[in-house]
């Protein structure tokens, strides 16, 4: 009983300590997929587009930006760039997740472009809409509506990778884990609670979703969930 | 003459869909278009609105030349309004919002003028009451005479329907047949693809009946829905009347 009581203690204290600085995950989190969301755009627009040279610009980031892994990115962005023009942690750290996640990003936007029935297109081209009408006001819409659940899927990801700035550093939640462990060699207790703290987050982030799916459901289109 | 059509060829890869059409339509007309499937009734309106390309020949409307690649089509585009055999409303916005929002962002219209307008065609399809509803919540026929409100809402100087009542039940039909007959009383110019022989026989100032690409006859409904003079026409007629 003791002994339980000791444990509940130390977790306790753990979990005070990081909570601290879990608006650091939190804020490195936000950013990096606001960054995601806008590259995202951009290029999963632009991979439609009807100039060559801007799909193939598009399609290289994503294939370029897909094939190396996050760590090497951060590496890159802190070290590499960030020794030219100095760039900081953070900048650092926040734009390599986010220009990563951005890649992932833009084809899940395309992918909900191009699930759109074609005679959408049709019907806006012939009410005299432009192409940029058209994707504006009839298109992306409902794209959004498809993209909610697979862009939330990776803002989860996202929160879950944001653990791999701190080896640059950053003193978000892993990081502060990190120094708590090699303090007190209490690594079980520590990744435990590092872990549920995660975990807290990545869940609330799933009800969030769920409400977000509801918001953008339309009538007759899909399952509406009571 | 306010459609001209010389010698209109439209391939997809092997197939020709349209295989040197010529065709001139005045204003005010109701032409009725007729033919088997694959014929390329559909092929030769859409390439109308230019949906879709074709190699050879020429198209123009009141003197603008269609052409899919040009710059400003979507200017052209607006003049000819166009309803689909899948209604291809716009789901994620309610009736009103589907008839106001190309008068908002392509004629430039203010809500209240937008609204005005949309609210008085959508009586004039007697569909007033269904204004807050979305598409999902209409039946087929109520759809598309949203679809017909929509266009319509444009001033368009031609209307175009493919094959509009293809997708209906027997009694939906008859609603959106009825919103034609009462366009086509009041002078619109219109090129109606469909297989209702006797809407055709009411309503058209013309017939024509078109097989592989080409036409086979036209005329008046009485001539050519009466008394066909081609074989292929009377095949026809035989098997959908």
């Amino acid at each position: 009983m003791n002994w339980i009581i000791e444990q509940l203690g130390i977790l306790s204290k753990i979990f005070y300590f990081l909570i601290q600085v879990v608006h650091w995950t939190i804020i490195i989190s936000i950013l990096a997929y606001l960054i995601a969301l806008v590259c995202g755009l951009v290029f999963g627009v632009a991979r439609i587009a009807n100039n060559r040279f801007i799909r193939w610009l598009a399609g290289a980031y994503i294939n370029v930006l897909r094939g190396v892994p996050l760590l090497v990115l951060i590496f890159f962005f802190y070290f590499g760039l960030g020794k030219i023009i100095n760039l900081d942690r953070l900048v650092a750290g926040v734009l390599a997740v986010g220009v990563c996640y951005g890649a992932y990003m833009a084809e899940i936007f395309r992918s909900g472009i191009e699930a759109i029935d074609y005679g959408q297109h049709e019907a806006a081209m012939s009410l005299g809409m432009t192409r940029w009408q058209t994707l504006r006001h009839i298109i992306l819409p409902q794209s959004f509506r498809i993209v909610v659940p697979p862009a939330a899927n990776e803002f989860i990801a996202c929160l879950k990778d944001s653990s791999l700035v701190s080896i640059i550093g950053l003193r978000e939640l892993t990081r502060a884990g990190r120094e708590y462990a090699n303090q007190y060699f209490l690594d079980f207790q520590t990744w435990l609670v590092v872990g549920l703290i995660y975990l807290i987050l990545t869940l609330s982030l799933t009800r969030l979703v769920k409400v977000l799916e509801k918001k953008f459901a339309v009538h007759g289109y899909g399952v509406i969930k009571k | 003459m306010m459609v001209v059509i010389k010698n209109l060829v439209c391939r997809f890869g092997n197939i020709t869909a349209l295989d040197g059409l010529s065709l001139d339509i005045d204003k005010g007309e109701v032409l009725c278009i007729i033919g088997p499937s694959g014929s390329g009734k559909s092929t030769l309106l859409r390439c109308l609105n230019a949906l879709e390309d074709f190699q050879e020949g020429e198209i123009s409307i009141d003197g603008f030349k269609i052409d899919r690649r040009h710059k400003e089509i979507h200017r052209i585009r607006l003049e000819i309004g166009m309803v689909f055999q899948n209604f291809n409303l716009f789901p994620h916005l309610n009736v009103l919002e589907n008839v106001n929002l190309a008068q908002r962002v392509v004629r430039r219209r203010s809500l209240a003028e937008a609204t005005f307008i949309s609210r008085k065609l959508l009586r004039k399809v007697d569909l007033e009451d269904k204004i807050d509803a979305f598409p999902g919540q209409l039946s087929g026929g109520q759809k598309q005479r949203v679809a017909i409100a929509r266009a319509l809402a444009m001033n368009p100087r031609i209307m175009l329907f493919d094959e509009v009542t293809s997708a209906l039940d027997p009694e939906m039909t008859g609603e959106v047949l009825a919103v034609m007959k009462q366009l086509a009383h009041e002078g619109m110019t219109m090129l109606v693809v469909t297989h209702e022989i006797a809407f055709a026989r009411e309503v058209a100032n013309r017939v024509i009946f078109i097989d592989e690409g080409r036409i086979v006859e036209q005329g008046n409904p009485e001539q050519v829905l009466n008394n066909p003079h081609n074989q292929r026409t009377r095949d026809f007629l035989g098997k959908v009347l």
